[in-house]
């Protein structure tokens, strides 16, 4: 009786994920063997392939995400680290919550406010002596704005997973005589790994396809797939080329959660 | 297991109560419209148009004079208004898609012919504003707004009169001081004007010295944005823009330091027409308004209103003369001469003009 109730839960999850996860998908998939005049065709793939183009911007996405997760992750992990010792613990993390509240076009629009020719910061240069600088519309620009607004998922993540590490397995690994830099690298960082590659996946990912921050302090002077995709959906509305970017950003995430994935359940 | 019940049971609740509110908000809503004294099922019109595109007392008083009462919902661009009416179950009477957009339309028979027996207003407008190629002998479609594309300068950075052509823009001294509007068609188009081609070319030789062209205007350009680009201008961030008549004159609200000009070398002059959808309800009432808009006191009104320039000539007869005699919105007949309108180019030509302005933005 019980094991059929449970059944009846699970048909209403597989319900969800075919309607939500895996038919979506397939219509992608199935969308981008299309050309403009709706015909089958590998063109698109070819056309992807064969562009210096599109190439070039996939590296572009790829290296810019990687280049954000790094700093993301140089940042969070001493930052979590140290708030998980905190005795507030909850509060601090609070506070690096709470940015995720205001929506991301404001914020966008606050670092446009920040980094504009007569901005705070240009202000702030020139004070010092320095003067004003480009600072919009510039690589550096992106990639302090993509990781500023990254910055909490990669947090929270790393963050569990300290806390849950058990106390006395550190205080073991000090009474056994380990010193402080070998509790860490031995212990602490081994046991957080797992939140480190949930971070990772978390921000690497949204990274990838990132396209307002790109026009909004980008200037379009940095472009990644997500650009791509914008325009092949809303302008020239050849939704072949769109599906056909959007399954090679699929590709690059399932590649992204195989390389970061648990290896030691991986390897039983 | 007990909180998570709790808590879903809370959820819950509060799904029901704001869903309750709702309801209540929109009888609120039925009674308030329901009290107004014009109020009746045949005597409703529902226009569709772009946000902030009339002078709200112009409806007021159409209401008024005519005693149908006006439902207004509005749209911000050309392709959610075409979706929207081509998937059906709306019942629009009148809506206000750009030239372009009137030929699509037209072609895929979503609009109904005009009756020109029912125009009253029709001889109010400039002949050169009439019989466009998008829609030859206006038998679809009546204008309502004008304007160009061209270019904004700022006098603190570059001398007044000293943009002519689009080929100023090419000049090295703007390195990194020009800003374009993130659309293939229009930045595509003014590369094409400045090499004395038209903006609908379609032969593949043009297009590629475009694209080769475009490229060489990279170092000038700063970024490439949507509609951000008016604060950036107001707040002295680019010494030049290319832009719309409309969000130039947004701009130049803001900051006395600006300046739009129209180039001599031809470019683009774009339409915004009104046109009746096949989903009407109320042919007669959306006459009525077609009607009402095109009295030249009416459309001057609105046009002092809504700042774009208006193709009714009595209209324009009426408006102060610093906005008639004003070159940058009412450019001379030799200059407007020149502009074309875009011309629907086909799904094809329309993936070459966006893959080779892609190609520009990625050659930095």
């Amino acid at each position: 009786m019980r094991k059929q109730n449970t059944n009846a839960f699970t048909v209403l999850y597989y319900a969800w994920i075919i309607l939500f996860v895996i038919l979506p998908v397939l219509l992608l998939l199935f969308e981008s063997f299309k050309n403009i005049n709706g015909q089958f065709t590998l063109g698109n793939y070819r056309s992807f392939f064969e562009s210096g183009t599109y190439l070039r911007m996939t590296f572009n996405s790829v290296f810019f995400a990687i280049v954000v997760t790094l700093i993301t992750l140089l940042i969070s992990y001493p930052m979590a680290f140290i708030m998980s010792r905190l005795k507030h613990a909850q509060f601090w993390l609070l506070l690096v919550i709470l940015p995720t509240w205001v929506n991301l076009l404001l914020k966008a629009y606050a670092f446009i406010g920040l980094f504009a020719k007569q901005g705070t910061v240009n202000d702030f240069l020139t004070f010092i002596g320095i003067g004003p600088q480009q600072l919009m519309f510039t690589n550096t620009a992106f990639i302090t704005v993509a990781a500023y607004i990254e910055i909490p998922f990669m947090i929270m993540p790393i963050f569990n997973s300290l806390v849950e590490i058990d106390q006395s397995l550190i205080n073991a690994a000090r009474d056994l005589g380990a010193t402080q830099a070998q509790t860490m690298r031995k212990v602490v960082i081994p046991l957080s790994m797992n939140g480190v590659r949930a971070g990772i996946q978390a921000v690497f990912i949204p990274t990838l396809s990132l396209f307002m921050i790109t026009r909004l302090i980008g200037g379009n002077r940095v472009i990644t797939l997500g650009t791509a995709i914008e325009e092949h959906f809303l302008v020239t509305q050849n939704w072949g080329m769109g599906a056909t970017i959007g399954i090679v950003l699929i590709v690059a995430m399932v590649i992204t959660m195989y390389l970061t994935r648990d290896r030691k359940q991986g390897g039983k | 297991m007990r909180k998570l019940m709790k808590l879903t049971l809370s959820i819950l609740c509060a799904v029901l109560l704001l869903f309750g509110f709702k309801t209540w908000c929109e009888h609120l809503e039925k009674q308030s419209v329901a009290a107004k004294p014009t109020a009746g099922k045949q005597k409703k019109l529902t226009i569709y148009n772009w946000g902030d595109y009339i002078d709200p007392s112009i409806i007021k008083s159409f209401q008024k004079d005519t005693g149908y009462q006006v439902d207004y919902e509005t749209f911000d661009s050309n392709e959610a208004m075409y979706t929207k009416i081509k998937q059906g179950g709306t019942h629009y009477d009148l809506a206000v898609p750009s030239d372009y957009m009137v030929q699509k339309m037209r072609q895929e028979h979503l609009l109904k012919p005009l009756d020109h027996q029912k125009l009253t207003g029709f001889k109010n407008y400039d002949q050169r504003f009439l019989n466009e190629p998008f829609d030859p002998h206006n038998r679809y479609s009546v204008p309502y707004f004008w304007g160009t594309l061209g270019i904004v300068y700022n006098d603190l950075y570059v001398k007044p009169g000293s943009i002519k052509s689009w080929n100023d823009l090419w000049n090295p001294k703007y390195k990194q001081q020009i800003m374009l509007i993130d659309s293939a068609r229009d930045i595509m188009g003014m590369t094409l004007a400045s090499m004395g081609k038209s903006v609908n070319t379609t032969d593949e030789p043009s297009l590629a010295a475009a694209r080769g062209k475009l490229i060489t205007l990279m170092p000038n350009v700063k970024a490439i944005v949507a509609d951000e680009i008016k604060t950036y201008m107001a707040q002295n961030e680019a010494a030049l823009a290319v832009d719309y008549s409309g969000d130039a004159a947004e701009m130049l609200d803001q900051n006395k330091h600006l300046h739009y000009v129209v180039p001599n070398d031809g470019g683009n002059i774009w339409f915004d027409n009104l046109v009746i959808p096949k989903t009407v309800k109320n042919e007669q009432a959306a006459y009525a308004f077609i009607n009402y808009m095109s009295r030249p006191d009416i459309a001057a009104k609105n046009a002092e209103y809504v700042g774009y320039a208006t193709p009714n000539k009595q209209a324009k007869a009426r408006l102060p003369k610093h906005i008639t005699q004003d070159r940058a919105w009412y450019p001379d007949q030799k200059t407007l001469n020149r502009l074309e309108p875009y011309e629907n180019l086909g799904p094809n030509l329309t993936e070459r003009y966006n893959d080779y302005f892609l190609e520009f933005k990625m050659s930095n």
